[in-house]
């Protein structure tokens, strides 16, 4: 505790950019997987196609990815948007398969009723396709974010900041208290994120009942 | 690119105690234990809670383990364990022993998941002809949950490969040692081929399980035997279901 005492203020910085490094991936990897999916579901070759890719990108070890990113990229191999853009690669991964799965389990009646009811094609995705698909959207999205977190850690080792500069420093240099500070700060930033989504699951989605929650 | 080829180029790099094949090697024979060790106690684990619906709190610790950080744990254990272990000793059992524990929760939760989706009617048709217990969950049960068990399996592998690169940072062998001292040294080339080193071999193991699977899951379950009489509406067919796989899989 006296160590946490002493650093809370670097403490709160690092979990800023761990904030930064997992969150905003999270975000670009549900804004592209959106497109992604409804692809996915509407022509089904492309289904098999999006499906096997992603998870062809999500078998990647996230550090081998981290040092290759900027091969690909050209981009300087410190810089933290390597991290950013191999993050948001993983969630596309992810989601795209969920949007895709989500979409699909959208009952068939529901969808000719919308569509007798004049909505047609993005209308129809957005107004009635997606909002139904939330629950299931937002359990891959909770499983994103949750191992999004975790990952990042790794991104000490090129050399971008965040909590886990805490486990290598402890590491290094024998500091128990700071190696713990990390583990639980990490584990705590991860569960603050998933409730989050859970929460923000529930607002969008307020037929359902509120014991379900997102499964 | 250049620097990669270089580094690829020299022959000096592919042998000797840390070369590309030695390291290659290495990386495999930690999975191999991992994965032997995380078996052992997860599969019968799973099929235990699966068969007689106990424990399912199991399956669910394991679960909510998984937002605990790979590489801290990895650091932490090697902290704790190093020091009182000699030689080489000191680096790979502390790593290994993480490395098994994150493979439980896709193993646990690929056999706990398989047994418990099988369907009904199948198990009460087997006690109906008179099948005991062990017999159900051998010959009907473990068959029909083959799909998701397996599906777990190369989840826990590909992690296992993964995360066995990570624990280079506290000193394990691998291919996750080109990277780390690639860095170390400011040596991009063999930092790059290591990482392209490991996520080839990645690549190339999903390949080889997802191979396997096919092989190995009942023609019945896959509905390869059948030809062309499936069902050729819009539910989703068999072999859509039977890959879960990325459901199953922790971070790393």
């Amino acid at each position: 505790m006296d160590w946490l005492a002493a650093h809370w203020r670097d403490v709160l910085d690092l979990a800023g950019n761990h904030l930064y490094l997992a969150g905003v991936p999270l975000v670009v990897g549900l804004v592209l997987a959106v497109p992604l999916g409804w692809a996915a579901k509407r022509w089904d070759r492309s289904y098999l196609a999006i499906i096997t890719g992603a998870g062809l990108l999500y078998t990647i070890p996230s550090l081998a990815l981290f040092v290759v990113m900027p091969l690909i990229i050209g981009t300087q191999i410190l810089d933290p948007i390597n991290v950013v853009v191999a993050m948001s690669v993983y969630t596309v991964a992810l989601l795209a398969r969920t949007v895709a799965d989500g979409l699909k389990a959208v009952p068939d009646h529901v969808e000719q009723s919308a569509t007798a009811m004049g909505y047609k094609g993005v209308r129809r995705l957005f107004g009635v396709e997606l909002p139904l698909a939330v629950p299931v959207i937002a359990a891959g999205l909770r499983v994103a974010a949750v191992s999004n977190v975790s990952i990042v850690t790794v991104a000490s080792v090129v050399g971008v900041p965040q909590l886990g500069n805490l486990f290598i420093d402890g590491f290094n240099r024998v500091i128990w208290a700071e190696l713990v500070t990390g583990i639980v700060a990490t584990v705590v930033l991860a569960l603050a994120l998933d409730a989050l989504i859970v929460v923000g699951s529930r607002l969008l989605t307020p037929w359902r009942t509120a014991g379900g929650g997102a499964a | 690119m250049n620097i990669l080829f270089e580094w690829f180029g020299d022959p000096a790099n592919w042998s000797g105690a840390d070369g590309i094949g030695q390291r290659l090697w290495e990386h495999l024979w930690y999975t191999a234990v991992t994965m032997l060790v995380a078996s052992a106690v997860a599969l019968p684990l799973g099929l235990w809670v699966g068969h007689t619906g106990r424990g399912r709190w199991l399956v669910t610790l394991a679960n909510s383990a998984r937002a605990v950080p790979t590489l801290g744990l990895l650091l932490a254990a090697s902290l704790w364990l190093g020091p009182k272990l000699p030689g080489d000793f000191a680096y790979t059992v502390p790593s290994i022993a993480v490395l098994a524990i994150l493979a439980v929760p896709p193993l646990l939760a690929g056999a706990y998941g398989g047994i418990d989706s099988v369907d009904g009617a199948a198990r009460d048709a087997a006690y109906g002809v008179g099948m005991r217990g062990r017999q159900v969950l051998w010959q009907v049960e473990v068959p029909n949950a083959l799909p998701l068990m397996l599906s777990g399996v190369r989840s826990a592998v590909l992690q296992v490969v993964a995360t066995a690169t990570i624990a280079a940072i506290p000193g394990l062998g691998g291919l996750g040692r080109f990277i780390i001292d690639g860095i170390a040294l400011a040596d991009y080339g063999q930092a790059g081929g290591g990482a392209l080193l490991v996520a080839v071999l990645a690549v190339l193991l999903e390949g080889i399980l997802a191979l396997l699977q096919r092989r190995l899951v009942s023609p019945g379950l896959t509905g390869r035997a059948v030809g062309g009489s499936r069902n050729d509406d819009d539910s989703a067919g068999p072999e859509e279901s039977a890959d879960p796989t990325v459901d199953l899989r922790t971070s790393v």
